[in-house]
């Protein structure tokens, strides 16, 4: 187990560096520049800021550059926010997003293994229907629609909850309710969709069947056997997943005025702020990576199956 | 799991309730004298020799003052300076400041200027937008690094007098020095401090609010400035700026009472805002022009008669009335109506012509260049791929093919900075854009297309004519004749048509009824010194 996981680490280092490079010689080759604006810069001041920035070098040396400054565990400064570094933008943002992203999974997962459970144990029958119906419609539509709506409703006809924006910086529960509920929508309907397909294969195979044939009580057979068994796939699909709302969702950021590094690393990447989608990225990449290796481990303890050697 | 059934089953019909029956129910928060602001994007920076943004204005305004400063009313009044007087070229103005101080208490000298505007203008301060402060004596060459800083034609006479010397005289000047690159820094905190001087922590001001917070893609906080010379007559105690990128969820936190106006709302709502939120819509021409360019050092667009045809066959009242829809008016000449010490303006010929006359007088022009069913029109017209801009090209497409069977435009929708950058560098046939002026005056829309305008000239327009007469009335004293100058050179431009005035912007806010003070004009600029905010009543 431990060999595994050093092993897992070690290849973990070569990955993130190949992402780094090709995220960093993706964006340099996006046309125009942080400094191409829609009002010009003077020739002079361009080739001053060109300079500061080392964008006047050859792009390997940019490169070079790059590498040696984040080996020192500094992302650089913004080239777009002259008072701010990538550093300070990631430290203001990264919590906001990781809290939505966080409470939106674990809601996810919760009410979304609970409906896939619950329609697979009334396979085709009326229940069953229900709940696919609204997974679909939870699949279908898309956060910008979900997101105005209950904000709508929510925030403005009944006046119970703020239609965006935090308080005052704070992260409180009103605040973040209707953002964690738009982002956990189509999360619910993706995990209770895989949890019943699951869960269907599992009910039929012999050792449940085998189950049922000692006297198991129903209930002690679907918690203590077949869950285990069937919560396999979700735990495969929900690391990236859990990556991916962490970083945050530009969506749901934008309609609720919610300061996540989302809404930034888009900004940026139109922007052409380079140091900031770079830094961005790094933090993505290392969170999908580690996020993985929690899913394999978990899969070690939950599918007898399964051993690192 | 039964109950859960049940449970999601009442969810249901609680959705659906909530669906048919929407009850009001608005927040009044009761934080008294302070304003929420949307204020439509991120400042990247706060700065004021590094800012280039309206919303980074509308904060920076609140904290600097120069030596002039905005009424309510947008138009240039005494900031810092006292009184002043001009020298009879118009090339030498001393400025008498009043006695006021910098929020530590510190005096506002002289010397802050001096030191402020050398700093914007030094080439390593790295500031965008010194040009516009290219009027001021050995000012350019300052910036070009190819002369001292000392060089710089400005000085301190004694603590509270001021000598500015410039290039050519240039009656806009008091509207030119409300902008923030001439607003002072305060010299012994940037002295001390350097670039980190503008954090909360560390920045003093001269102007009636001070920055204490600034959370990034949140929200900026400034307070009231006891210090600032006119805090008597401030109403407001603290203001809150948010980050409003996404207006259509500004326009619901205005309905909610959770922001007391917003810099803009979504255009295609105007009528719906109208009857919603009375008393809230606010709509009025603005300082900026949409115009399309042609690059005319490319044929066919070289010939002066292909470039009247295709702009007179625009049909900009259905744009404006069924496409844009908040007030837009269709545009026949490039400076706006309204605009400062220009009353008169010039104008298409064409202007009064119906839309069937001009279609027939473009085909006949068109034929005249030699075009015609054997001999094809063909070209492309680039747009900015944002807020309205590709529902207008299907239309601009239309009109330019409905002139005759043999024109063929096809449009393509480009990134808005990929697009002004392939402007500048000549990479274009036709192109859409928009202008919106630095500073209240005509000069500062025909500027763009002198010939030593450079790349800024998308157009390649080049008329020795217009130059001159544009030149002339860069250095005319007199009020009335530099308007006439002007307006003869944009006659002569609009009759050659290097670009094609579409439509005057408008500046579009959501204004709470409860907010005092809030004076539409033509720059869009509203110092919160004169709002205020009165929550007692309901609405």
């Amino acid at each position: 187990m431990f060999g595994f996981l050093i092993r897992r680490l070690f290849v973990a280092i070569p990955t993130i560096f190949i992402i780094i490079t090709l995220a960093f010689f993706l964006m340099r080759s996006a046309p125009g520049s942080p400094f191409d604006l829609e009002r010009p810069i003077p020739e002079a001041i361009k080739a001053r800021l060109a300079e500061k920035f080392h964008l006047d070098k050859p792009i390997a040396t940019q490169f070079g550059y790059y590498l040696k400054d984040l080996s020192k565990g500094d992302l650089g400064p913004s080239m777009k926010y002259k008072d701010k570094t990538v550093s300070n933008i990631i430290a203001e943002g990264f919590p906001v997003s990781a809290t939505l992203g966080l409470s939106a999974m674990s809601l996810a997962v919760i009410i979304g293994s609970m409906l896939g459970g619950f329609a697979a144990l009334r396979q085709n029958q009326v229940g069953d229907f229900a709940v696919m119906g609204m997974a679909m419609t939870g699949i279908s539509i898309p956060p910008f629609v979900t997101g105005p709506v209950l904000a709508l409703i929510f925030g403005l006809y009944l006046g119970w909850l703020p239609t965006a924006g935090l308080d005052r910086g704070q992260l409180t529960f009103t605040h973040l309710l209707l953002p964690v509920i738009t982002l956990a929508l189509p999360q619910i309907a993706i995990i209770s969709r895989l949890m019943r397909a699951s869960m269907i294969e599992t009910l039929r195979s012999n050792y449940i069947r085998t189950a049922y044939a000692k006297g198991l009580p129903g209930y002690a057979v679907v918690f203590r056997h077949a869950l285990r068994a069937a919560i396999l796939p979700l735990v495969s699909y929900l690391g990236p997943a859990t990556a991916a709302l962490l970083t945050g969702s530009i969506v749901v950021e934008q309609i609720f005025a919610l300061p996540g590094i989302g809404r930034q690393f888009v900004m940026g990447a139109l922007q052409r702020d380079y140091t900031v989608v770079m830094g961005v990225v790094i933090l993505y990449a290392t969170l999908i990576i580690l996020l993985n290796l929690v899913a394999d481990i978990l899969y070690g303890v939950l599918d007898p199956k399964v051993r690192y050697d | 799991m039964k109950y859960f059934s049940r449970l999601t089953l009442g969810l249901i019909a609680a959705s659906a309730l909530v669906l048919s029956g929407c009850g009001g129910g608005k927040e009044v928060d009761d934080a008294g004298l302070t304003l929420h602001r949307g204020n439509a994007a991120e400042p990247l920076s706060l700065d004021p020799h590094l800012s280039s943004g309206t919303w980074e204005n509308n904060i920076i305004g609140d904290m600097f003052i120069g030596l002039f400063t905005e009424n309510a009313a947008g138009e240039p009044v005494p900031g810092m300076a006292k009184s002043w007087s001009a020298s009879e070229d118009g090339k030498t103005w001393v400025f008498t400041l009043r006695d006021a101080n910098w929020s530590d208490g510190v005096p506002v000298t002289a010397n802050d200027f001096v030191f402020s505007l050398r700093r914007i203008l030094n080439p390593d301060t790295l500031a965008q937008y010194a040009s516009l402060l290219f009027a001021i004596k050995n000012a350019e060459a300052v910036n070009n690094g190819t002369m001292a800083l000392e060089e710089l034609g400005v000085r301190a006479i004694d603590d509270l007098t001021l000598e500015i010397l410039l290039e050519y005289p240039a009656p806009y000047l008091p509207g030119l020095l409300t902008h923030y690159t001439s607003m002072p820094v305060p010299a012994h905190v940037v002295t001390e401090k350097g670039s980190e001087w503008i954090r909360p922590e560390n920045v003093q001001v001269n102007g009636p609010f001070k920055l204490t917070e600034w959370r990034t893609n949140d929200f900026v906080h400034s307070v009231k400035n006891p210090q600032f010379f006119d805090a008597e007559n401030v109403c407001l105690n603290e203001i809150f700026y948010y980050p409003t990128v996404d207006n259509n969820s500004a326009e619901r936190q205005v309905r909610e009472g959770r922001l007391d106006l917003n810099t803009d709302f979504p255009g295609q709502k105007l009528e719906f805002l109208n009857k919603q939120l009375p008393g809230f819509v606010r709509v009025h021409p603005y300082l900026g022009t949409t115009y399309f360019s042609f690059y005319t050092r490319k044929k066919p667009f070289d010939d002066k008669r292909v470039r009247n045809a295709l702009g007179m066959a625009l049909d900009r009242d259905f744009m404006t009335a069924e496409i844009l829809k908040s007030g837009q008016i269709p545009a026949y000449s490039l400076v706006p109506p309204g605009v400062a010490n220009y009353p008169k303006g010039a104008s298409v010929k064409w202007a009064n012509l119906s839309l069937d006359g001009r279609r027939e007088q473009a085909r006949a022009l068109l034929m005249e260049a030699g075009f015609g069913p054997d001999n094809p029109l063909n070209f492309e017209y680039v747009y900015r791929n944002t807020r309205d801009n590709p529902r207008v090209a299907p239309a601009v497409q239309a009109d330019w093919n409905d002139i005759a069977p043999w024109v063929n435009v096809t449009i393509t929708g480009t990134e808005t900075q990929i697009l002004y950058a392939n402007l500048r560098s000549g990479e274009f046939e036709v192109s859409d854009g928009a202008w919106i002026a630095d500073y209240n005056d005509a000069q500062n829309f025909l500027y763009l297309l002198e010939t030593r305008t450079g790349q800024m000239n998308y157009a390649k327009y080049s008329n020795p004519e217009y130059d001159d007469l544009v030149d002339r009335s860069n250095k005319e004293l007199d009020v009335e004749k530099r308007a006439a100058l002007m307006q003869k050179a944009e006659q002569i431009m609009l009759d050659d048509m290097p670009v094609i005035p579409m439509w005057y912007e408008v500046n579009r806010a959501l204004v709470d009824p409860r907010v005092s003070g809030w004076a539409d004009n033509i720059v869009d600029i509203h110092r919160s010194r004169y709002l205020c905010i009165d929550r007692s009543e309901q609405n």
